[in-house]
């Protein structure tokens, strides 16, 4: 017995313990090179002054104190307006959830050409956000622009055009953004809506649910998974808002549009940028905001698990 | 006439090239102990990546490698857009020989780097008098960083046939300038197209109001970080172009439009001239303008006690400090200043500008011509580089963003200087 004990190799061993480890190995080696280290070294780098060629300079908080308005300097304003932009996102970006779960009710019907349909619905989110962005400046074009004609009827003129004046341009690029967001959330929708258990639905026809009530406290609460997921891909691509503004307006009509990811490139990575320094204070900044969605998602996550078990 | 220019032209090709020739024999032989030619790679990055400018790049590199049988000549040639971030990765690690970038203060951060090599004794030789022009904008700390090969004028390009048809000439003093802008007002045909959507646009229309007005010294000074934004002299320059502003003279909401998409207001006559680099001749022509119809005329005088400066973006090549092969490249560099290869490349039917050396000639086409005659005989306040390669990065972006602003909302003006007085203090002092 003790002889056939030890005649086992130290990893059959513990073949139990490691085996977990050796599949986690590849990911956790690729995660550590490719996201944490260039975590640790934007932190890094937004504590000096670099120009992306030279020797970096170590200004400790100053880039901070800049961006925030820390001690006697103004707050940036160009963060200023890059940080309210990014908050304008996040709540009407939101728009592409309620959305979408309209379409996808409206299109979860058995009729003759359903799926052409649905893939006609589908549409915006397979073409690329440059393609969006360019349809959607040419609509939105001052004098010539089918929007412009359209509010025309209505007596209503935007000075300058949409993405010209700096009171709509944002809210513009946002519409923009939510035409593929909408099919998005309206595919999750869609798959979410087939796993809706049709004797739950039947269950509560029989006692007299209909309409509103059924679809709050039946059809929704089954859609719970899919909502989650809704929520988590439209914050996160909210946050990531850059080739729409790229595209459509380049962050202005002076410096209306600008986001936070978008004034992080503009600063460390444009033509006229290179100021690594103050692009990885922006980035970092940017990272907390992203961490405070991410930490809510992971602790939500980890309390269905806990449900479940 | 004609001829006896011609005739000047091509003797003076040939003294300069045989010159040209000697020159490198001597520098060659001193060089090599053992006297013989030019020999091992010349790596070449260049960003010359359009199709006429491309083709351009690949004759040079192939006459240069004719005249060198024994030096194998690398050509590699990048996007231009893309070169422009690029260009820093390229000359860190394992750098080439030669590169294309532009004059001025774009050279500021690779010579502050140490990737550009110093080619002052380059500049010391004799041949390099007759690029005198641009010395000045090869030139930071005192030492020059690189070779002119184009540049080309900005000027204002106007429908002949509107000015024609409302009586109108051109203008030389700013009073003519707002006369005949009421005049085209009135019939309703907007002064000027322009596209703001880059911002650079705007630029030029700073670079010239602010030279007319207060001179070249004073801009230079000002793109130096030497003088304050909020200055009263900065503030006459806003003002008199809040006189055109104010008329209406520029088309509405050019905030949505790049220059491209601005042509078409001068295409089909809503707009009667634009303010533009000569590259935009092309396009214009493409458009369906003929010469016919198409003319140019030189900013107009402002302020009478100061001379006319003139913005006239200069393209270059440089050598890396990291060059294996820095004799070839020289021998490069003297090759395309050579009054006769410039003539060459920037003919009519290669890159369309104009030469930097003063004895090339220059193609039989009217902009070029009076481009190339303003430039030589008319410009004595300065050469510009234009804002964006004059002023420092930083300061170009934020200033342009400023710019745009103002000519939209002539009232933000305060709040605009007040944040760029601001800039320039951080970045300045």
């Amino acid at each position: 017995m003790s002889s056939a004990e030890t005649n086992r190799s130290w990893y059959k061993r513990n073949e139990i313990a490691i085996t977990p480890w050796l599949f986690l190995l590849p990911a956790m080696l690729f995660f550590a090179v490719y996201v944490i280290m260039p975590i640790g070294q934007s932190f890094w780098i937004s504590f000096h002054e670099w120009d992306g060629l030279g020797d970096k300079t170590w200004v400790g908080t100053a880039n901070y104190e800049r961006l925030l308005g820390i001690g006697d300097q103004n707050i940036d304003r160009k963060f200023e307006v890059s940080f309210w932009n990014n908050l304008r996102w996040l709540v009407l970006y939101l728009l592409a959830i309620p959305a979408g779960l309209f379409i996808a009710l409206f299109l979860n019907q058995t009729v003759f050409g359903i799926r052409l349909y649905k893939s006609l619905f589908f549409f915006p989110f397979v073409i690329s956000q440059v393609v969006v962005g360019l349809v959607f400046s040419w609509f939105y074009l001052p004098n010539d622009g089918l929007f412009d004609v359209m509010t025309g009827w209505f007596g209503i003129t935007i000075t300058d055009g949409v993405l010209g004046n700096r009171n709509t341009a944002t809210y513009g690029i946002i519409a923009a953004g939510l035409w593929p967001q909408t099919a998005y959330c309206m595919i999750l929708y869609l798959t979410g809506l087939n796993a809706v258990d049709p004797e739950q639905v039947e269950a509560a026809r029989l006692d007299g649910a209909k309409g509103r009530k059924m679809l709050w406290y039946v059809i929704l609460p089954q859609l719970k998974p899919a909502t989650f997921i809704a929520f988590v891909v439209t914050i996160i691509g909210a946050l990531r808002s850059f080739d729409l503004i790229s595209v459509m307006t380049n962050g202005g009509p002076f410096g209306s549009t600008r986001v936070l990811s978008f004034y992080m490139f503009e600063e460390s990575l444009s033509e006229f940028g290179f100021r690594m320094g103050y692009g990885a204070a922006i980035a970092v900044v940017l990272f907390f905001i992203m961490l405070g969605f991410i930490v809510y998602f992971l602790w939500s996550m980890y309390q269905d698990e806990k449900g479940a078990r | 006439m004609k001829e006896a220019y011609w005739e000047d032209t091509m003797h003076s090709i040939l003294k300069t090239s045989l010159a040209a020739l000697v020159a490198a024999g001597v520098t060659a032989s001193s060089a090599f102990a053992d006297g013989h030619a030019l020999s091992g790679d010349l790596k070449i990055i260049s960003d010359m990546s359009n199709p006429a400018p491309r083709a351009v790049m690949e004759g040079l590199v192939a006459d240069f490698g004719a005249l060198h049988p024994e030096l194998n000549v690398e050509l590699t040639i990048v996007d231009r857009e893309a070169w422009k971030t690029q260009i820093r990765n390229a000359l860190g690690a394992n750098p080439p020989d030669v590169v294309n970038w532009y004059a001025a203060n774009r050279m500021r951060p690779y010579v502050d780097a140490g990737l550009f090599a110093d080619i002052s004794d380059l500049w010391a030789e004799p041949e390099f008098e007759a690029l005198a022009s641009t010395k000045g904008a090869m030139t930071l700390d005192d030492k020059q960083w690189g070779v002119p090969y184009t540049y080309y004028q900005w000027g204002v390009y106007y429908r002949k046939d509107l000015f024609d048809q409302y009586g109108l000439s051109e203008p030389t003093t700013w009073e003519e300038e707002l006369a005949n802008c009421q005049t085209l007002l009135d019939n309703s045909v907007k002064c000027y197209t322009i596209g703001t959507k880059f911002l650079w646009t705007a630029g030029g229309w700073f670079d010239y109001i602010n030279s007319r007005t207060n001179g070249y010294d004073f801009h230079v000074a000002l793109a130096r970080g030497e003088v304050e934004w909020t200055d009263d002299r900065v503030r006459q320059t806003f003002a008199n172009w809040r006189q055109l502003i104010d008329m209406g003279a520029f088309i509405d909401s050019h905030q949505n439009y790049s220059w491209q998409e601005a042509l078409p207001f001068m295409l089909n006559g809503e707009a009667a001239a634009y303010l533009m680099g000569n590259f935009a001749v092309a396009a214009m022509r493409d458009g369906g303008l003929t010469d016919d119809q198409l003319d140019f005329y030189q900013f107009p005088v402002i302020n009478a006690d100061v001379d006319y400066a003139e913005d006239a973006p200069t393209d270059t090549f440089h050598i890396a400090s990291g060059a294996q092969n820095v004799d070839a490249a020289k021998e490069f560099l003297r090759f395309v200043t050579s009054a006769e290869v410039q003539t060459e490349i920037n003919g009519g039917d290669a890159l369309g500008q104009l030469p930097v050396n003063a004895n090339a000639s220059i193609d039989n086409d009217k902009f070029l011509e009076q481009g190339f005659d303003m430039l030589s005989n008319n410009a004595n306040g300065g050469i510009m580089q234009f804002f964006d390669r004059d002023f420092s990065a930083e300061m170009a972006s934020v200033g342009m963003e400023g710019l745009q602003q103002f000519m939209v909302f002539p009232d933000d003006l305060d709040e605009i200087l007040d944040r760029l007085e601001e800039t320039r203090q951080r970045i300045y002092e």
